[in-house]
């Protein structure tokens, strides 16, 4: 069925049609409209669901996570000061190895106060142990979600999935998204019974303590499983491909990358964006690509690395800021390629923009290849090949908007 | 009412690594008794956690769920919901918290869980201070008590603040029964315990339960303590039910010295000039 959905919409979708049983949730913009839209489906009846109304984001995850022990399905979103306020249960769960899955809607964190789009509310939690998935489109959105169910409970993954989606752009945008079946997704997706619940007759632990000799097997498995997860994704984006007819590449998303001089890396709806700059670019001869990274953890090293190992110059734009440094992405990607040890890696200039919902327009990203390419034709005369130069193409202040890290 | 004779004799607490004379685990173990084996523990960072559950170990023999200090009602919220959807209504949900995990860090948590109705007996076992991290207070410290936050020097006097009233606060919501109870009383305590198994929707008992290190005296003390506490009015033992607060009349009442003078936590206050 085709139905007219933004972001947020697509994902209440997604939960009902997963069959999420319970689902525990605390208001926060842009999220908000994900969890009303599921109040709406238990309350006329179209999911058979318990809905917590928690007094707090951390008590959602604490319910959600008393839920899921009990061998139940579940579901919880959130957004920027709301997950800030989550951090400690999210360490929690993943360590548990629940296999939640939570949509982020993705939003700038105060202050100054914001409701807009960046990704540093869920870049901070890079190292909370729980896989993070970035979409692009609502439809992604919705069956990301369906993914995500089966990621986190494949029993060699065990551990929580965030669906991340840029605030208003995807959650309040929207498009056509083509609804799966029921039946289809009751295919994809078994309900979840887990091997350990609660159950009286069999009396366990979850969350136990673990001294000095133990702590650090718990710790090594969960990382384990983490890096199994990367073939997993993988794996999930196949089978569903095969059922549902879209893909989504899985880890990353690479357009255009073959042969490219100069590649963009980025994450989120900004790629919808990029794409139109790299097809308007390639229509006047210039060798871009965009390649979109869809799994930000695990970070999928060797994808990364044999996409980008032949290019020139690799930009990378971050959403999000480690102050004093610059874009995380930007740093990991630099390290991903540093260990690849080809030579002639590329040079990678990060770029962060788009903070707090400011505009990333295509003559933004026009500007940042623009300036990778002179940069690819000083390296061809054998001049020094650095990126540089101030980044704002936008007319505004120079530098604000977007930066050169 | 509870006859303790009949008590089953086995224990679903076993192989904890608590001190020698703690109320906290006494009280535990006596309220699973009456609980009985279909029964899911929550519980939380605590000295309740560190002596029972830390793997391999599972002092145990009914499932627990360790959550985040702030979460344990939080996290009850979800198990009850979840064994609902499981169709295991009939298993009970026991949050045990200490009285930092209750009164100070737990309250948002257990105020969101109560205000909700959600079907649950809530303990806590109340040793005055936060144990587990080295006696600091709570805001369940009575006045004058020393501990190493409040500690006693040139300008210190020890607890300077009135214990919080949580009965009072529980009550506020409408809790449809909750009680205050002593380890040294185990048959009123284990009769609130039934009640509050029995009740529809959240109970909250709140159990005084002395800890030797703590209070600065010697293991075998603790029932006598957890006695003296009542006798000299010191803690009441009250319920909440059908909107109405009792409280228990202490005949005769003893005097506080003979409660304070065997702990060496109020030792400044009786100490000669
Ligand atoms: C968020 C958070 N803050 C602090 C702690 C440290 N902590 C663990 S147990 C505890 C004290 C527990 O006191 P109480 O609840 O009274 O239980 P008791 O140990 O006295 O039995 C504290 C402060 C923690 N685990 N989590
Ligand atoms: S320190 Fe106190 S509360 Fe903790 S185990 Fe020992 S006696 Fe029990
Ligand atoms: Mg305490």
């Amino acid at each position: 069925m085709r139905a007219y959905l933004n972001g947020n919409e697509a994902v209440a979708t997604a939960v009902r049609l997963a069959r999420a049983e319970v689902v525990a949730a605390y208001p926060i913009t842009p999220q908000s409209t994900i969890v009303e839209k599921i109040a709406e489906y238990i309350a006329d009846g179209s999911m058979a669901a318990d809905y917590i109304r928690v007094e707090s984001e951390h008590a959602a995850l604490a319910a959600c996570y008393g839920a899921a022990v009990t061998g139940t399905r579940v579901f919880t979103a959130t957004s920027s000061q709301g997950l800030a306020y989550m951090f400690e249960m999210l360490h929690y769960v993943s360590g548990c190895r629940v296999p939640l899955v939570m949509a982020v809607t993705n939003r700038g964190l105060a202050a100054p106060w914001t409701i807009w789009a960046d990704h540093q509310d869920a870049i901070a939690c890079r190292d909370t142990g729980w896989i993070q998935l970035y979409v692009e489109t609502a439809q992604e959105a919705l069956d990301t979600c369906l993914q995500a169910y089966k990621i986190a409970a494949h029993p060699e993954v065990l551990t929580p999935v965030m669906v991340c989606l840029d605030g208003y752009v995807l959650s309040h945008t929207e498009e056509i998204v083509d609804v799966p079946d029921q039946e289809a997704v009751d295919v994809f997706l078994p309900p979840y019974r887990p091997e350990y619940a609660v159950d009286p007759a069999r009396p366990i632990v979850f969350g136990i303590g673990a001294g000095p000799e133990l702590y650090p097997a718990f710790k090594h498995y969960q990382h384990q499983a983490m890096l199994r997860a990367r073939e997993i994704i993988e794996d999930v984006d196949r089978e569903f491909a095969a059922l549902f007819g879209r893909s989504y590449g899985g880890l990353v998303d690479p357009y255009y990358c073959d042969g490219a001089e100069v590649v963009l890396v980025l994450m989120g709806a900004t790629a919808g964006t990029a794409r139109e700059v790299v097809d308007d670019l390639r229509r006047r001869g210039e060798q871009v690509g965009l390649l979109r990274l869809r799994s930000f953890r695990p970070f999928p090293v060797a994808a990364l690395r044999s996409v980008l190992a032949g290019t020139k110059v690799v930009a990378v734009l971050d959403r999000d800021c480690s102050f004093g440094y610059e874009g995380v992405l930007a740093t990991e990607i630099k390290a991903a390629l540093q260990g690849a040890n080809v030579p002639g890696t590329p040079e990678v200039a990060g770029f962060t923009g788009g903070l707090g919902g400011s505009d990333i327009r295509p003559e933004d990203l026009a500007g940042i290849f623009r300036r990778c390419l002179e940069a690819v034709r000083r390296r061809d005369r054998g001049e020094s090949p650095a990126v540089s130069g101030g980044c704002s193409e936008n007319g505004k202040a120079e530098g604000i908007n977007l930066w050169l890290s | 009412m509870v006859k303790l004779k009949e008590l089953p004799g086995n224990e679903l607490v076993q192989g904890s690594y608590a001190c020698a004379g703690c109320g906290g685990i006494l009280a535990v173990r006596m309220a699973l008794k009456v609980l009985g084996p279909e029964t899911v523990i929550v519980t939380t960072p605590s000295c309740l956690l560190g002596v029972t559950t830390f793997y391999p170990q599972l002092a145990f023999k009914v499932p627990c769920v360790n959550v985040t200090f702030p979460s344990t009602a939080a996290a009850i919220s979800g198990v009850v919901a979840g064994l609902r959807r499981r169709g295991k209504s009939g298993v009970k949900v026991v949050g045990l918290a200490g009285d930092g995990g209750t009164v100070d860090i737990g309250l948002q948590a257990l105020s969101g869980a109560i205000e909700r109705g959600d079907n649950f007996i809530f303990i806590c076992y109340d040793n005055e201070a936060y144990m587990n991290t080295g006696v600091q207070r709570s805001g369940s410290t009575p006045p004058g008590a020393r501990t190493t936050t409040t500690p006693v020097g040139r300008a210190g006097r020890g607890e300077d603040r009135p214990k919080k009233d949580m009965l009072a606060i529980v009550a506020a919501h409408n809790i449809p029964y909750a009680a205050t109870a002593s380890i040294g009383y185990p048959q009123d305590y284990l009769t609130k315990v039934q009640k509050a198994m029995e009740t529809e929707g959240p109970a909250y008992v709140q159990v005084l339960a002395p800890c030797p290190p703590g209070w600065g005296y010697s293991s075998h003390l603790t029932v006598k303590l957890a006695r003296l506490a009542v006798q000299t009015g010191q803690w009441p033992l009250a319920e909440y039910e059908g909107g109405r607060l009792t409280v228990k009349e202490v005949a005769n009442p003893r005097p506080l010295n003979e409660y304070l003078a065997l702990q060496a936590r109020f030792a400044h206050l009786l100490a000669s000039k």
